[in-house]
């Protein structure tokens, strides 16, 4: 499985819809992540990563898509 | 000798002052340069304008609180480079908001004959709590002591925000607009500024100097009404009417906080985006007092569910949840002040919150069965208005006047 594999399968589990085509999909402005799934999303990362992803890491416009997720894992390995 | 002090953006002279001592900034920055020392002599005088004269006490309240944060901050900074445990942390946060605590609670303690704060002390600590958390974090890396005064001491913001970010903070200090984002900046600078004009001194004045006061007047001759309860007509009104003065003079009042800041090159972050067309609870969160609910997010809420799971306290992510919101809307009840109106109203919140969640996770359920039309919408709105009118209603504290006083 690839990174991105593996984030979009997050996603997907946390957000109920399939993201695999949608990987530029702003994932905060429609809705379809609340602050409670972030946290969730922030311990999935650090699970399946074993990278540290502490709260202040997240700024919502740098973690707002898939594909932006994904280079931000990758940037904290 | 004539005791000078004024008060921020409380009256034409201020602006004026204020307007003048920007040209030359303002002349820098389009001529691609950062006068520093002209800017920090600029701010410093108007830090002596508001906290000097008559309010020498605050002033003196500022300094010494100051201080203090920068001595703890830079304990902190230099103990996380070698350590991080988690109770030296916890302990760094309770010494950052002390002194909040302490003027909150002396006014009690002495029948409010003693004040030891100044205006905006709520909002510094926040700035430093964040500081201090980020710290931890690991996200504040290089910590630059200069940069952190300015910080804390950015005059457009300090007596009622909108609350910034150290890191947002230090982007936007250390880089220089080109000449057309900053002819951009200068342009939403004068049309926050005039909106600010009409929201603070025209709305406001009629909502909260024209209207407030007789409805007041009105609500509280009639204590006797519906039972001992005071409920009247009168008092729906003041709600009303409280609701719209309170939204156009903070709205205001942020406007110029923010206009002000644009003309220095600075981007301070919105605090309103049309609150009242909040369809549910948890949007109006999103556009009201912006910058203060998202700190709660982020550093209350956030951070209480995240340790709360990954202790796996508790395995029912709804019910922690429920509990973060509670603890969080309390915690935004304390801060506005010990009084049961102030607490009732957090507790009221989190409680329109919790319900709020609910319905929606219904909702998602019960997709195909519940009607979504323009009707549902504008429902949806009215309903939110009026829950927001009423919390309001108990934030304003009239219903302690009326049933305790």
């Amino acid at each position: 499985m690839t990174d991105t594999e593996k984030v979009v399968a997050i996603l997907n589990d946390l957000t109920g819809e399939d993201l695999s085509n949608k990987l530029d999909e702003n994932i905060f402005e429609n809705g379809l992540l609340d602050s409670m799934a972030t946290v969730q999303l922030l311990l999935d990362l650090e699970d399946k990563f074993d990278v540290d992803v502490p709260v202040s890491e997240f700024d919502r416009n740098e973690w707002n898509t898939p594909n932006k997720i994904v280079a931000k894992v990758a940037s904290l390995k | 000798m004539p005791v000078i002090n004024l008060q921020p953006y409380s009256s034409p002279s201020y602006f004026l002052i204020l307007l003048l001592g920007l040209l030359p900034i303002m002349i820098g920055l389009y001529h691609g340069k950062r006068f520093r020392v002209y800017e920090t002599i600029f701010s410093l005088a108007f830090l002596v304008l508001t906290f000097g004269g008559d309010h020498w006490q605050q002033g003196v309240a500022l300094i010494i609180y100051i201080v203090y944060q920068f001595i703890l901050t830079i304990c902190y900074v230099h103990y996380r480079k070698q350590k991080n445990q988690t109770n030296i942390f916890v302990g760094a946060v309770l010494l950052a908001i002390l002194p909040l605590t302490v003027v909150k609670f002396t006014p009690l303690l002495a029948n409010g004959k003693i004040t030891l704060g100044f205006l905006g002390i709520s909002y510094l600590t926040f700035k430093t709590v964040q500081v201090i958390m980020e710290v931890r974090d690991g996200t504040i890396k290089d910590f630059d002591w200069k940069l952190y005064l300015h910080f804390l001491l950015f005059f457009p913001t300090i007596s009622s925000g909108p609350i910034d970010r150290y890191r947002r903070f230090k982007k936007d200090y250390e880089t220089i607009p080109d000449r057309a984002g900053y002819l951009e900046d200068l342009e939403k600078a004068v049309h926050y500024l005039f909106l600010g004009f009409f929201y603070k001194f025209i709305l406001g004045y009629l909502f909260g100097t024209l209207w407030l006061p007789p409805l007041q007047h009105w609500a509280l001759m009639q204590r006797h009404a519906f039972g001992g309860l005071g409920l009247s007509w009168a008092l729906l009104g003041y709600m009303y009417d409280y609701s719209m003065y309170l939204f156009f003079d903070f709205a205001g009042y942020s406007l110029f906080a923010i206009a002000i800041s644009y003309f220095m090159g600075i981007k301070t972050p919105p605090n309103f985006n049309k609150p009242f067309a909040a369809g549910n609870i948890k949007e109006f969160w999103n556009r009201w007092h912006m910058t203060l609910s998202f700190w709660f997010r982020d550093f209350i809420f956030m951070r209480f569910t995240f340790w709360f799971m990954k202790k796996r306290w508790l395995k029912n992510r709804i019910r922690i949840s429920q509990i973060a919101y509670l603890v969080n809307f309390l915690i935004m009840g304390f801060w506005h002040g010990l009084t049961w109106y102030y607490i009732v109203y957090g507790i009221f919140h989190a409680c329109a919150i919790i319900i709020n969640d609910i319905w929606l996770r219904y909702k998602k359920k019960h997709q195909d069965q519940i009607p979504s039309n323009k009707f549902t919408k504008g429902f949806s709105v009215f309903l939110t208005f009026n829950v927001v009118c009423f919390s309001f209603l108990i934030f304003s504290g009239i219903l302690d006047k009326l049933w305790f006083m």
